[in-house]
């Protein structure tokens, strides 16, 4: 664990961080984050977490990259799954149930399509 | 951060879409990817816009130009002409006086947007909550490395500078209270960060704590280099568990990076802190409860003066501000006191976090400058109403004030507010439509108040809960005319002669009913009927 002394290692940390983001947007692996604040829990984000998981390791998908973060701010839409495929923009569904993101991840992460019918509108 | 210098709103309600206002939309966004605009210009939809004609209609911001008819074949040359080139399009401007005036509220706006910014969400829902080497990747730390190389003093003056006032709900000056703890004499100060945030409603502090409870941590390290303190406490609301693992976890996180303990990044700076669950009371909100709360006595509110700036925790000089305020400090502290004033209203600088919730059919959380009016919050971040009429519309949980229909286009910021005698609360916006009744609305605000009351000072106790007698009589239609009279000498007495903030407003929501919805009221108690059906009249 590093610790650090001194502004200079501050410094140092903070660009080791940023090539860590930097390199896993750029690897062409596919991000795909699940909203996790009380709302989204409440909501069922563990439930539509673990079925993504259960996804990944049924079809052995190499290359993705599951991430939690807090609230998105979509209250009424939670659970909310934000899939980013490498060189595309990121893709906002709500509402995902467990069924819904093996859905997700059969049309959307395997065969590249977008599910319309679950995305929010802007 | 990204800020967003344009907006542009499109009507999206039914007849619009039968103009087709999607492919408009769908134009539009493609037009700003084309012109490399995505960075620059929001787009946004407007689902209710009332009975108007020429649809769809279409609003640029900051310029509020008001282009109606919009074909999806006008839209490429709209987006160059006004916002790649900067000119307006005279030709497809509204002509038609009739629509100009019906969408009157929407050019009120001319000069600023009322677009989202960001500046306390920044990492929300960007950040893993869990990770602090994410923050890091994120601009963390950045902001007390700044404070470092600073002098206490001149921390303080920026805070100052930067006109940012406490997000809990009254609006004190931050700045102000800073500098009195600073010059606050004694060698032990306390920072502490009020995170019981129990108005019923809001949940943003909760959001900020669970998405980057890192930002609090580095702001709670600037306050106490600031103001010379080296011990902090969270005083987190019992019922936020998740929050309350995130801010341990980030805590620990800390502590290992040597960010918290002693001699942080070899400075000869001091600080660590504490976390303390509260039980469930809502009293615990109130400074100087809370402080009791910690020093391990009753959750009872303590006689002001002297303030907690010079005799708070254990009798020593303590700064308590509120999460949303303290998540505001690391990026003024980053981007200066201007970059902060550019935001919000002159004499409420800055963004607000907004809790939306009741009647409108999108729910959630916006953050956008001070000064947005209520019917923007309700038209363009909830979407409009689910059915009926707006009525009014509850800020900030029970303190705050009951925003009738006639009050929603004035700009919500703390100065505005208080000179039209409402108040802006801790930021949850409770909409109600016309199917809602006001006194029902207000009885339950009331018994809210009537079960958390302490019970310390005799106004607040006996006041509570004979205004909820009161009301609770007028709701099952036993209500005299003297009860309005004894009601409002029972909130005078409250306003003017309680210990703390709770019996001072508690008197606030029956106020804004005599105020506003006095006919209403009437209809309960002198001909025996609710107007919308709720009220056990018997």
């Amino acid at each position: 664990m590093p610790t650090i002394k001194s502004l200079d290692d501050l410094k140092r940390l903070r660009e080791e961080a940023q090539k860590v983001k930097e390199l896993r947007d750029q690897t062409g692996k596919t991000q795909i984050v699940v909203g996790m604040g009380t709302v989204g829990i409440a909501a069922g984000a563990r439930e539509t977490l673990k079925a993504i998981l259960t996804y990944i390791e049924d079809h052995h998908l190499p290359d993705i990259i599951l991430r939690q973060t807090g609230n998105i701010g979509l209250g009424g839409q939670d659970p909310v799954v934000q899939v980013t495929l490498p060189g595309a923009d990121m893709v906002t569904y709500g509402k995902v149930s467990p069924s819904m993101a093996a859905k997700i991840m059969e049309e959307h992460v395997v065969k590249g399509n977008v599910v319309r019918e679950f995305q929010i509108e802007a | 951060m990204k800020t967003v210098r344009s907006m542009v709103l499109v009507s999206h309600d039914e007849k619009s879409k039968a103009s087709s206002s999607q492919e408009v939309i769908d134009a539009f966004n493609q037009a700003i990817k084309d012109f490399g605009l995505v960075d620059e210009v929001a787009v946004a939809t407007i689902p209710e816009i009332g009975t108007i004609r020429t649809l769809p209609l279409v609003v640029i911001y900051p310029e509020a130009s008001i282009y109606a008819p919009v074909r999806p074949e006008d839209v490429p040359f709209l987006v160059e002409e006004h916002l790649y080139k900067g000119r307006e399009v005279p030709a497809l401007k509204v002509k038609d006086p009739d629509t100009m005036r019906k969408a009157a509220w929407l050019t009120q706006r001319k000069g600023s947007l009322p677009a989202e910014s960001r500046i306390v969400l920044r990492n929300v829902g960007k950040i893993d909550p869990e990770s602090i080497d994410e923050f890091f990747a994120y601009e963390g730390g950045q902001a007390f490395a700044t404070a470092l190389q600073m002098t206490p003093e001149l921390v303080v003056q920026v805070i100052k500078e930067s006109g940012l006032r406490g997000r809990g709900g009254a609006g004190f000056p931050a700045g102000i209270k800073w500098d009195a703890v600073r010059k606050a004499p004694g060698k032990k100060k306390y920072v502490i960060c009020n995170a019981d945030e129990s108005e019923p409603g809001t949940f943003k502090d909760r959001v900020i704590m669970e998405g980057d409870p890192f930002s609090i941590l580095e702001a709670m390290l600037i306050a106490a280099y600031a103001v010379g303190a080296d011990e902090g406490y969270i005083y987190i609301r019992g019922e936020y568990q998740l929050a309350l693992e995130r801010v341990q976890k980030a805590i620990q996180q800390a502590r290992e990076y040597g960010v918290l303990g002693k001699n942080i990044f070899g400075s000869g700076f001091d600080f660590d802190i504490h976390i303390h669950a509260g039980a469930g009371a809502y009293i615990c909100g109130e400074e100087t409860a809370l402080l009791e709360s910690i020093e391990g006595g009753r959750g009872e509110p303590r006689v002001k003066p002297p303030y907690p700036t010079t005799h708070g925790l254990w009798g020593k000089p303590t700064l308590i501000n509120n999460v949303e305020t303290f998540a505001n400090i690391p990026p003024i502290i980053l981007n200066g006191s201007d970059w902060f004033r550019s935001y919000g209203t002159p004499s409420s600088p800055g963004t607000k976090v907004y809790t939306i919730l009741g009647n409108v059919n999108n729910k959630g959380l916006i953050e956008v400058p001070m000064g947005i009016t209520l019917r923007e919050v309700i038209n363009i971040y909830g979407k409009g109403l689910k059915q009926g009429q707006f009525k009014f519309a509850q800020t900030g949980g029970s303190s705050g004030s009951i925003i009738p229909a006639s009050l929603q286009d004035t700009p919500m910021d703390f100065d505005s507010y208080s000179k039209m005698g409402v108040s802006l609360g801790s930021g949850a916006l409770l909409i109600c439509d016309d199917s809602n009744c006001i006194v029902d609305a207000v009885r339950v605000l009331t018994r809210f108040f009537q079960v958390e009351c302490c019970g310390k000072c005799v106004p607040c106790r006996v006041g509570t809960d004979q205004t909820w007698k009161i009301l609770t009589e007028i709701s099952e239609g036993r209500g005299k005319m003297e009860d309005i009279a004894h009601l409002e000498w029972l909130c005078s007495g409250m306003e003017g002669l309680s210990n703390c903030g709770l019996g001072q407003t508690a008197g606030t929501p029956i106020r804004n009913m005599l105020d506003h919805f006095r006919a209403e009221l009437d209809a309960h108690i002198k001909l025996g009927v609710c107007p919308t059906g709720i009220c056990p009249m018997k």
